[in-house]
């Protein structure tokens, strides 16, 4: 159901199910290690390129999932999935050994709640009992796409961030145990005109701020109602910049609640500049660490606001400017209403 | 940013919040190591053509070409090792210009794009970092050339 401009209130409440989150070496020695459900210790992830390997990351992923519910992919009627590479190949090709109902999306690292939020409501609206949603990311696959060799000996600035090798993938149904999906804010393609493809943090957190606001507006909340408001990944620049926005916005936020998957997913002392990115970034944060911490009641209500940068390593050689989206959906205890 | 003219007044308060936000490179420092570990390079560079010109038959003009083709394997094996990388981060410019940089650049892109086979992947993306230094080059020597001929041929 529609509240307000842009915001899909889920009444019936799907719920998600399970959920697989898979991950790289360098994940393996991140912060979340232990909400991971598999790791590969090689980048290849036992396949023939990187694009490959990321393909293996969101099979892996879906199968989990699939496993964990005890459902066979004959029972899922759709899924809504993406990665960052060109044609989103990864994914397409994941979803041809998968033989599900395919949804393909791009929409950056905002991908993962993109795919939640139409997923649930697919599901609230009787579309469907059961839906698989996910993204995924390869650092040596996207830095391949997006900027420089991976071996290449390019200098980064501070204000870069490192692509997640990760895929999360959530199993949402319309009956069932887990987290409830509640709500889901749909963002706005927000370009505040920054150039620097080497520091996203800055060019997403006006989307992110943006469809914050618009979520409190149609749902006439504040930002207390929840226990955690996570963003995908506007890493150590971003962040701050968000909370000034916020100020300038009047609204009251506890810098506490407000947090980054992009600063949570790696140990400090791991070479990442100013933090994480990807599209498997809030993806394997949220269905791996956010949907335990959920289900064991610690959190009650949480906002996720994947955040993504919509642009091509065209359109930035062709010195066009970086459009932002953001799209939120609030996942909640079971429990609580 | 250049062309700032385009931005709307919004956009243009909005970075203004970013900017103040944003870690600088560390330029002052960046000079400092690229200078050092640049020197470094250089040096190494020639303890290998004191060695050929000590311990085998080459001459000081000679040595030149043994020595560079010495740095450029040696820079393509720690690419391949996957070491070079990390040290162009700690070295910044020191790391991208002597030859080493060069010869990293190429390996790069050729282990890069392997996957798309031979002649696709490695021959034809080889030279997509290293290639414009080429051109560049070339055209650069041939200005100079033209400003050497007027100068002291005429």
């Amino acid at each position: 159901m529609l509240v307000g401009k842009r915001t899909w209130m889920f009444e019936k409440r799907p719920v998600i199910i399970s959920s697989g989150v898979i991950g790289g070496p360098f994940e393996k020695q991140g912060a979340l290690a232990n909400d991971f459900d598999r790791f590969y210790d090689d980048l290849w992830c036992g396949e023939k390129s990187y694009e490959q390997a990321q393909k293996k990351l969101l099979e892996d992923a879906c199968q989990e999932a699939l496993n964990k519910a005890n459902l066979k992919q004959e029972d899922i009627q759709f899924i809504f999935a993406g990665d960052l590479l060109n044609q989103i190949t990864s994914t397409s090709f994941a979803c041809r050994s998968l033989s599900i109902p395919y949804f393909g999306l791009f929409g950056a690292c905002a991908t993962s709640m993109e795919a939640l939020a139409l997923a649930a409501y697919v599901v609230n609206s009787q579309g469907a009992q059961h839906v698989l949603t996910g993204s995924c990311s390869h650092n040596a696959a996207i830095e391949k796409t997006f900027r420089y060799p991976t071996e290449y000996g390019s200098q980064k600035p501070p204000t870069a961030q490192w692509t997640v090798t990760a895929a999360g993938v959530g199993l949402v149904a319309s009956q069932g145990e887990g987290a409830v999906v509640t709500s889901a804010t749909i963002g706005k393609v927000i370009d505040e005109g920054l150039k620097d493809p080497f520091n996203m943090g800055a060019a997403m957190a006006p989307a992110a701020v943006d469809t914050i606001k618009a979520h409190l507006t149609d749902r006439n909340l504040s930002t207390d109602h929840y226990d955690l408001i996570l963003t995908g990944d506007l890493a150590k620049i971003g962040r701050p910049i968000a909370l000034e926005l916020f100020q300038q916005n009047k609204i009251s936020i506890q810098e506490d609640i407000f947090q980054d998957a992009g600063l949570l997913i790696y140990k400090p002392d791991q070479p990442i500049q100013a933090g994480a990115s990807g599209a498997g970034c809030s993806a394997a944060v949220t269905y791996g660490h956010i949907l335990k911490r959920i289900q064991s009641g610690e959190l009650k209500r949480v906002l996720i606001v994947a955040t993504g940068a919509l642009l091509s390593p065209l359109t930035f050689q062709q010195k066009e400017s970086i459009p932002c989206i953001a799209h939120a959906v609030s996942i909640e205890h079971q429990g609580g209403m | 940013m250049g062309k700032d003219s385009k931005l709307s007044p919004a956009q243009k308060a909005y970075q203004q919040v970013a900017s103040k936000h944003e870690t600088k490179r560390p330029v002052g420092i960046n000079c400092v190591k690229a200078f050092i570990f640049g020197g470094l390079v250089c040096t190494f560079g020639q303890l290998i053509q004191n060695g050929y010109i000590h311990y085998f038959d080459f001459t000081e003009k000679t040595a030149g070409d043994p020595t560079v083709a010495t740095l450029v394997f040696l820079a393509a094996l720690l690419t391949g090792f996957g070491v070079y990388d990390r040290f162009g981060q700690l070295a910044g410019a020191g790391s991208a210009v002597p030859v080493t940089g060069f010869a990293n650049s190429m390996a790069s892109a050729a282990i890069e794009h392997r996957t798309e086979g031979y002649v696709l992947g490695v021959g034809s993306n080889m030279f997509k970092l290293a290639g414009s230094v080429i051109v560049f080059g070339v055209v650069a020597a041939f200005f100079v050339v033209l400003i050497k001929m007027a100068f002291f041929e005429l």
